[in-house]
């Protein structure tokens, strides 16, 4: 057992990394609770747009078309929820349980080509001077750019909550549906805007998994991210720096136990496995304690009646 | 003569199985306070959901200020000058007051400028109002301030309320009625639905009746009895309850020192409270809401347990039974919100039945429903009591609140009780529905019953009650008889001055 091997700089800039895919698909599904909608399928877009991502930068070569293709496949499959919620009106619960269901397989059988195969490398940016800062600059600086559009998203969903009216009207819907109606807002056209943009953002948690963090396409890769961001989003009482924390805490857990099992620390490894899971529940929960804000109109079905 | 602010003229809308309105016309002028009297399901709430945009009309059209009008969406109505406070009010509970205001508002200015127009107008017109509390910790008539500011911040040509008194104390009617006074002396047009003939005497200029759909006439209701205009909703002459010379019989609920904390954090205690209730005697419980009304009638029904020898009936202790027990023995409530406390809402009416009714109509056998038998009494309570639904089987929810109203009244009044309580009977209930539940009441007076009906509607307590009693900060006067009682000596009852303390406007 030597701890000594764990570099602490690597550690931080590593656990970001991790982090990303949970943060993506966390602040997309936190917008489509914020609009009243239980989506319960961010897993099934996720590996949609892992496989849709992965599967467009081998062909193309470029990881940039893969990331707008992954955003692209995750929203397509958010189209099928929106079908059966907003249109058909079938519960949320069910539909959301069987999009995860098709996504797995589809993407499964979508895959099947690319077993193996090496996508191309999008590297790492590199601004001169702030890179080079010791320390600081290969945590903060040498990342790829869809880590840092990870972090532009969550400050924009937030300043869009909070500040703008397109952020209050969405607020307006999943709190009371009835009331933003009779108001005249279009309840079913801003809860089909959140889902797909949910979708979008779990497509793109997806592929940063396939093309960054991996990189390389097996089937059921995401391996259970999805549901670790819808319970990131409760636990964050619906706030997306709150989310931000949790997964980078849910990351930096999951980094640091691998490194522990490396360095051969005589934990067993199944209580180090389960650790990134328990400590960000637990945090999470002494953090949401205060008053819980859960969108009043979440998981409720809409129906315009007069 | 001058062109009226809005004019309608033969709308008509039809759902299906259902002409909601047939053929409407009238003219709404400005600066006038226009009443859109009716009973429940006349089709008040469709008109207006037509002039605010929210439905179509099939045929017909409207003019405003001369100039067609036929808003596709609320958006335009507003934009026109249309104004809405709705009877169940639109407000979101985990928004401030502000964010709430401007999402009623096409272009609101940003948040710390609205903040401050917010707090403007609403000490213009008397109604304060702090723009950064959360609308969900706001009292009922709070949050109807926070619509009507809503509506005012855009300057509206006609504001519309719908039913905007049945949810506020007599105090906020005081308050609400100065504000429309002024906004009617500064041009505005106010269309005023609800059910409440004597305020619309007080404030109304002018009245429209609609029966069925139809608009059944029209009158000045100042120089119309309250009476008359109820007689012209309802389509034929009102029957006045009437009660008969009764004697009563031995005491048969008697509450001796009862004093209990309330169970809600901003309830009011009962203190030290005597009443005796006789057979056949109506007792009526006055007093402004919130005085300990909720706590009496939990504790009378047994949601509250107290000390065994507060409450007796009958002579037997009964002030540690539960509802159940309370049931078995013939002593029956009826509580004041009917949809969440005296009936589940999403329930169908046969349901509902079953839920007080199974003890004492037997209809349940070791353990099992029987819904065969549970059917009937449903259907013998709708047909007994007018309620209008398509059958037993539609939710409790669906109904509308006078005929909810009737069914849940007319549940308990099947069951033979020996002591009936109600709470608000006739809470926002239309005259001839009003009318039929009083009638039971007495009738089941008559028959031998203890009645304690509390209520916060005066006339109501003077004409069915043979004794008057008021709560006040959760203390009971000593009970009196009605005859002869003077509305003076009722409100040094009910607390004097304190408790009818004028609005500072």
């Amino acid at each position: 057992m030597d701890l000594g091997e764990i570099n602490p700089v690597l550690l931080v800039a590593s656990l970001m990394v991790a982090a990303t895919p949970l943060l993506l698909a966390a602040i997309g599904e936190l917008v489509v609770e914020k609009a009243g909608v239980l989506n319960l399928g961010v897993e099934g877009m996720m590996i949609v747009g892992a496989i849709s991502g992965f599967a467009i930068s081998v062909e193309t070569g470029s990881p940039w078309l893969g990331f707008v293709a992954a955003a692209i496949g995750g929203a397509v499959l958010s189209l099928l929820f929106v079908l059966l919620t907003q249109v058909a009106l079938a519960n949320q619960v069910a539909s959301g349980l069987a999009l995860t269901l098709f996504g797995l397989g589809f993407s499964a059988l979508m895959g099947q080509s690319y077993v193996g195969v090496k996508p191309p490398s999008m590297g790492d940016i590199h601004i001169p001077v702030l890179s080079d800062i010791p320390v600081i600059g290969p945590i903060l600086f040498q990342h790829d750019p869809i880590l840092y559009v990870g972090i532009a998203l969550t400050a924009a969903v937030w300043a869009t909550l909070k500040y703008t009216r397109v952020g209050l009207i969405l607020r307006a819907v999943g709190e009371n549906h009835d009331a933003a109606h009779a108001l005249g807002y279009k309840v079913i056209k801003i809860r089909v805007m959140a889902i797909l943009f949910g979708g979008a953002c779990a497509g793109l948690g997806g592929a940063y998994i396939s093309l960054i963090r991996v990189p390389q396409w097996t089937e059921g890769m995401t391996a259970g991210v999805g549901w670790i961001a819808l319970a990131l989003v409760v636990f964050a009482s619906w706030k997306p720096w709150r989310a931000l924390l949790g997964a980078y805490l849910f990351g930096g857990i999951t980094v640091l136990q691998l490194n522990l099992q490396a360095a051969g620390v005589a934990i067993p490894v199944e209580y180090l496995a389960m650790s990134p899971y328990i400590i960000t529940i637990l945090v999470l929960v002494i953090l949401s304690a205060d008053k819980s804000s859960a969108p009043a109109a979440l998981g409720r079905i809409f129906h315009a009646s007069h | 003569m001058t062109t009226p602010l809005l004019s309608l003229q033969g709308l008509t809308k039809a759902y299906p199985g259902v002409v909601a309105n047939d053929q409407v016309s009238f003219d709404i002028g400005e600066g006038e306070v226009h009443a859109l009297l009716g009973e429940n399901g006349a089709g008040k709430s469709t008109l207006v959901k037509m002039i605010y945009g929210l439905v179509k009309p099939d045929s017909g059209t409207m003019l405003l200020r001369g100039q067609p009008f036929a808003p596709p969406e609320p958006r335009s109505a507003r934009a026109d000058g249309i104004a809405m406070v709705f009877q169940h009010f639109s407000l979101f509970d985990a928004l401030n007051v502000a964010e709430n205001i401007a999402l009623g508002m096409e272009n609101p200015p940003p948040m710390g400028d609205l903040a401050s127009r917010i707090r403007e107008v609403s000490e213009a017109y008397g109604l304060p109002l702090d723009p950064f509390r959360t609308v969900g910790d706001l009292s009922a008539g709070e949050r109807q301030r926070v619509e009507i500011i809503r509506c005012l911040l855009q300057d509206p040509k006609l504001l519309i309320m719908d039913e905007p008194t049945s949810v506020l104390t007599p105090q906020e009617v005081d308050i609400l009625f100065e504000t429309l006074n002024k906004l009617r002396s500064e041009g505005t047009s106010i269309l005023y639905i609800s059910h409440k003939l004597e305020e619309i005497r007080t404030l109304c200029d002018h009245a429209t009746i609609l029966r069925l759909g139809k608009n059944v006439g029209e009158c000045v209701p100042a120089e119309t009895s309250a009476r008359d205009m109820a007689e012209m909703m309802v389509g034929s002459t009102l029957q006045t309850p009437e009660r008969s010379g009764r004697d009563f019989g031995g005491v048969a609920l008697d509450v001796t020192g009862l004093s209990v904390p309330s169970p809600s954090e901003f309830g009011t205690a009962l203190k030290n409270i005597h009443m005796t209730v006789r057979k056949g005697e109506v007792l009526g419980i006055g007093g402004v809401a919130g005085n300990g009304q909720d706590e009496l009638l939990g504790v009378l029904s047994g949601e509250i347990l107290t000390a065994a020898d507060a409450i007796k009936f009958n002579g037997q202790r009964i002030g540690k039974l539960g509802p159940t027990a309370r049931r078995k023995l013939g002593v029956l409530t009826a509580p004041e919100e009917r949809l969440g406390h005296a009936a589940a809402p999403d329930m169908s009416l046969t349901e509902n039945a079953l839920l007080t009714g199974s003890v004492r109509e037997r209809l349940e056998s070791n353990g099992f429903l029987k819904w065969a038998e549970t059917k009937s009494f449903a259907e013998k309570i709708i047909s007994a009591f007018d309620v209008r639904t398509p059958g037993p089987e539609n939710a409790a929810r669906s109904l509308s609140g006078g005929n909810l109203q009737k069914f849940v009244i007319g549940r308990e009044v099947l069951q033979n009780p020996d002591v009936l309580v109600v709470n608000q009977p006739t809470w926002g209930v239309d005259a001839a529905a009003a009318a039929a539940i009083r009638q039971a009441i007495l009738d089941l007076a008559a028959k031998g019953t203890a009645v304690v009906c509390i209520s916060q509607d005066l006339d109501e307590l003077m004409e069915i009650s043979d004794s008057f009693a008021a709560l006040n900060e959760g203390r009971l006067s000593a009970p009196r008889p009605t005859t002869g009682l003077t509305v003076d000596e009722i409100g040094l009852m009910m607390g004097g001055a304190h408790g009818m303390e004028v609005a500072h406007v």
